[in-house]
């Protein structure tokens, strides 16, 4: 058999396969062909490919990409995927936004999933202030809703009514609005040390005079009353127990006496829809400090009010 | 004839020998072979020259194998092996298994939406998956047995695409008649006769690789109900994509692809080969009796110069992986032993003593080689290395029952929450959450004491179970066969430090199952005023 070819290739005489016609260190390579199927592949993945550049967006343009002839985009395949799981969940948002917020807890299932979306509206709109564990932030002044203090309520109906209202919120009538005075200039130095004094001692942290006493009833006990309870209808936390909004020590505590600082919360009403707010209360209150909703003066009307 | 280049040479003398002489060989072309052990023998040429075994072109063309019918004792097993594994395979998910009302009655069945394994009275949850692992691994150390024991012979009677391979020879066999007229029908031109043929064959091939793919799916839901739901056209997309994809994969490695699976794709031959020694059993073709071949008449006409082995290729015939176990032990052979009955046929008939080709170990070979009486073939089955592999498969299998035997079917998880890791009231007592999950493994719904250890003063109350009747202990409901999630308060009176506690859960039933895990108790560090967090 001849060993070369007129191409001076040489054939490999155990395979009959012609060589590449180099040859390294005396191994040679032979031009064994592709197998047939790798070359389909091969083929099929370009026809595959020029298709896909006329089906689908991809070739860059100056400002944005070509549109592809199946009018198909990522954006929109986003939107789609959006708009179908608002439709799974439509059923729950819906029976959610019959049921009066009191209601809830009745229906556990119902709540479980209000709790499980709140969950997610939480994440995305109020951890930026009170903490992705809800734990707020003493110096900030951002309240702790883990806990069983609560300055407006912590009944489902008013924690709506303060997600749904706000705290605060200038120009707007049902918002939830608690004002402390400045007492600097207001009152003597020996005063206020008197009424620090006082107020540390209502949770027995320091001792008290009649000077703080009388102080304290004078200008303080209308707000947080007598004892240092705290009025949930003006806001006023109550100062007789071991949570502090602002901090516990004189320091903190005369400072927020003589130029207190106000905490603020936006309202959310117009800005998420009162089923996602109903969700975010039962969220809330689901967090350990939630309270029994207790009807204070079944008044008839109000109740036929909420019937769905 | 026999040229290097050019498929057209090869693919004549293929078809010669096919029609003429009614034997193809798989792996290397034979000249000369009749089936026929009656029937006069005669070779082309003594011995082809050493080139002629390298391959002639890179990549093979398969041929097809045409294994010839033979009767005999292995025959016969392995037809009733066939049966057996058959058998269990389509009526397992058949068998009904009575576990009371919140549990599916199907005595095997892998639930993967609930996450469950029901074996008869077993069944298994994800976190016992050792379970599992265990079988698999006893599954692999017993053919490692019955690998140093008697070779090959999983594959030979036993592994399903043996026993497949098998079924789709028999469907050849039945449409197309025996190993001649399959080859004449596959070297004839296409007819429509041929056409119709092959149509009804391959016909017969999709009704079993869809009673395969089809038995398959029973083991993953109620038989029952899905396979009506099947056939109505409700059962759920990927049950009708398994099936689609188990018959083709069916029809694919066990109508067509057969040997080549075996030789090509399995990795078991390859790790037999480290796992046989001179002890195992394996089918043995006895040389030294059978060489040099020649046929009857030729061994008649010179006595004594020839040996047993009279040529006739019918063990060739007859092997599923056609291969000629004659050249030796080799990776294609899986032990089926059909050849022991085609050539024991052959010694019968022409009066020589059985067992030209046997199951024999190669030290008995050498023995019998030498002369000596070969020991007991039984006798392979117990030394060492089988009672070093039976005893290590039994004791994981005692090893299992055990674990079995005193698994508790209770079972509690604890993950504190560590965002906010303590939480203080408005009194000064101190709050952890923790995130609890309450298995109950019986198919009963069971009621389950939760109980605080180690925290003085401690009470705990849950998402369900209010604050009002907060208390050291609380009775949850498990329903039956589930794991229930609760979120679970537990709350200290002031000043209480970090400490070490425990949640122990008691099933509240007769049998009074216990599981208590221990977990930790956040607080406020000691010197730091109370009320910072
Ligand atoms: S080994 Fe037996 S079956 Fe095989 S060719 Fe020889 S005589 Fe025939
Ligand atoms: S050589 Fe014999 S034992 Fe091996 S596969 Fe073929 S017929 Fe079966």
């Amino acid at each position: 058999m001849a060993n070369k070819r007129p191409t001076g290739k040489r054939i490999d005489e155990p395979t009959g396969t012609e060589t590449v016609g180099h040859e390294w260190d005396g191994i040679e390579e032979l031009d064994t062909p592709m197998p047939r199927w790798w070359l389909w592949t091969f083929y099929l993945t370009i026809v595959f490919a020029i298709f896909y550049v006329i089906a689908f967006p991809a070739w860059p343009m100056v400002d944005k990409a070509t549109e592809g002839v199946l009018g198909w985009s990522s954006r929109g395949q986003l939107a789609k995927e959006i708009s179908a799981a608002d439709l799974a969940r439509q059923g729950v948002r819906d029976r959610l936004a019959r049921i009066p917020i009191e209601r809830l807890p009745e229906d556990s299932a119902l709540m479980a999933q209000a709790v499980a979306g709140g969950n997610a509206a939480f994440k995305v709109n109020c951890v930026q202030c009170h903490g992705s564990g809800a734990a707020g932030s003493q110096n900030l002044g951002y309240p702790n809703l883990n806990d069983d203090d609560w300055l407006w309520g912590g009944d489902l109906r008013a924690i709506e009514y303060t997600l749904t209202h706000g705290i605060r919120q200038a120009g707007h009538d049902e918002t939830r609005m608690s004002i402390m005075p400045a007492f600097e200039g207001m009152l003597e130095p020996a005063q206020v040390e008197a009424v620090v004094s006082h107020v540390l001692s209502l949770s027995g942290k320091a001792e008290g005079s009649a000077l703080g006493a009388q102080t304290f009833a004078d200008n303080c006990a209308v707000c947080h009353g007598a004892r240092g309870e705290g009025s949930r209808e003006f806001g006023a936390p109550s100062l007789n127990d071991a949570i502090w909004l602002r901090g516990s020590t004189r320091e903190d505590i005369r400072r927020q006496v003589l130029n207190p600082r106000l905490g603020m919360m936006p309202k959310w009403e117009g800005r998420l829809d009162p089923v996602t707010i109903k969700m975010l209360a039962a969220y809330v209150h689901s967090l350990g400090g939630g309270e029994d909703f207790v009807e204070v003066a079944a008044d008839p009307a109000v109740e036929v009010d909420e019937q769905p | 004839m026999n040229s290097p280049d050019g498929p057209a040479g090869k693919n004549d003398r293929d078809t010669d020998v096919a029609v003429e002489d009614g034997v193809a060989r798989t792996n290397r072309p034979v000249s000369s072979a009749v089936a026929d052990p009656g029937a006069a023998t005669h070779r082309h040429e003594p011995h082809e020259p050493e080139r002629a075994h390298l391959p002639e072109k890179l990549y093979e063309k398969r041929q097809a194998v045409h294994n010839k019918r033979i009767d005999g004792p292995f025959r016969r097993f392995k037809w009733a092996m066939m049966i057996v594994t058959l058998a269990i395979y389509y009526v397992t998910p058949w068998i009904r298994w009575d576990r009371g009302p919140y549990a599916p009655d199907q005595a095997v069945l892998v639930d993967l939406a609930n996450r469950r394994f029901y074996m008869f009275g077993i069944e298994i949850w994800p976190h016992e998956f050792y379970f599992v692992a265990g079988l698999l691994i006893m599954a692999g150390i017993g053919l490692f047995l019955v690998t140093s024991a008697v070779g090959r012979a999983w594959c030979g009677y036993a592994c399903p695409q043996t026993v497949w391979t098998d079924l789709f020879q028999h469907v050849d066999r039945f449409v197309d008649g025996d190993r001649n007229a399959r080859m004449r029908l596959d070297a004839a031109p296409w007819t429509w006769g041929k056409v119709l043929r092959r149509a009804f064959k391959w016909t017969i091939y999709a009704v079993i690789g869809f009673a395969t793919g089809g038995a398959w799916i029973l083991y993953f839901a109620d038989a029952p109900t899905l396979f009506r739901d099947f056939f109505a056209g409700d059962a759920a997309p990927v049950a009708y994509i398994t099936v689609a994809v188990l018959t083709l994969t069916t029809v694919v490695l066990g109508g067509f692809m057969r040997e080549q699976v075996c030789i090509y794709m399995c990795p078991w031959p390859r790790i037999q080969s480290a796992m046989l020694d001179e002890k195992s059993l394996i089918v043995t073709y006895k040389d030294w009796r059978g060489e040099p071949r020649g046929s009857v008449k030729k061994a008649r006409k010179h006595p004594g110069e020839f040996g047993d082995c009279i040529d006739c290729n019918l063990c060739v015939a007859v092997c599923p992986t056609g291969i000629d176990i004659r050249e030796g032990p080799q990776i294609g052979c899986i032990t089926c032993a059909l050849c022991i009955d085609a050539c024991d046929r052959v010694m019968a008939e022409v009066g020589r003593p059985r067992g030209l080709i046997d199951y024999a170990t190669l030290e008995d070979c050498e023995r019998e080689a030498r002369g000596e009486t070969p020991r007991s073939p039984w006798r392979t089955l117990l030394r060492p290395r089988t009672i070093a592999y039976s005893l290590i498969w039994g004791s994981i299998g005692l090893a299992l029952l055990f674990a079995l035997g005193v698994r508790s079917h209770t079972g509690l998880t604890v993950s504190p929450d560590r965002n906010p890791p303590f939480m203080l009231m408005s009194d000064g007592s101190i709050r952890n959450s923790f995130t609890l999950k309450l298995r109950n493994m019986e198919s009963r719904p069971r009621d389950m004491a939760i109980a605080l250890e180690g925290l003085p003063g401690g009470v705990m109350w849950s998402d369900t179970i209010g604050r009002d009747d907060a208390a050291p202990a609380q009775v949850m409901t498990v329903p039956a066969d589930q794991t229930r999630t609760m979120r679970a308060y537990v709350m200290a009176p002031a000043g209480t430090g970090e400490r070490d506690f425990a949640f122990r859960i008691t099933s509240q039933d007769e049998q009074r199952e216990t599981d208590s895990v221990e977990t930790r108790f956040s607080a406020p560090e000691a010197g730091q005023p109370r009320d910072s967090q």
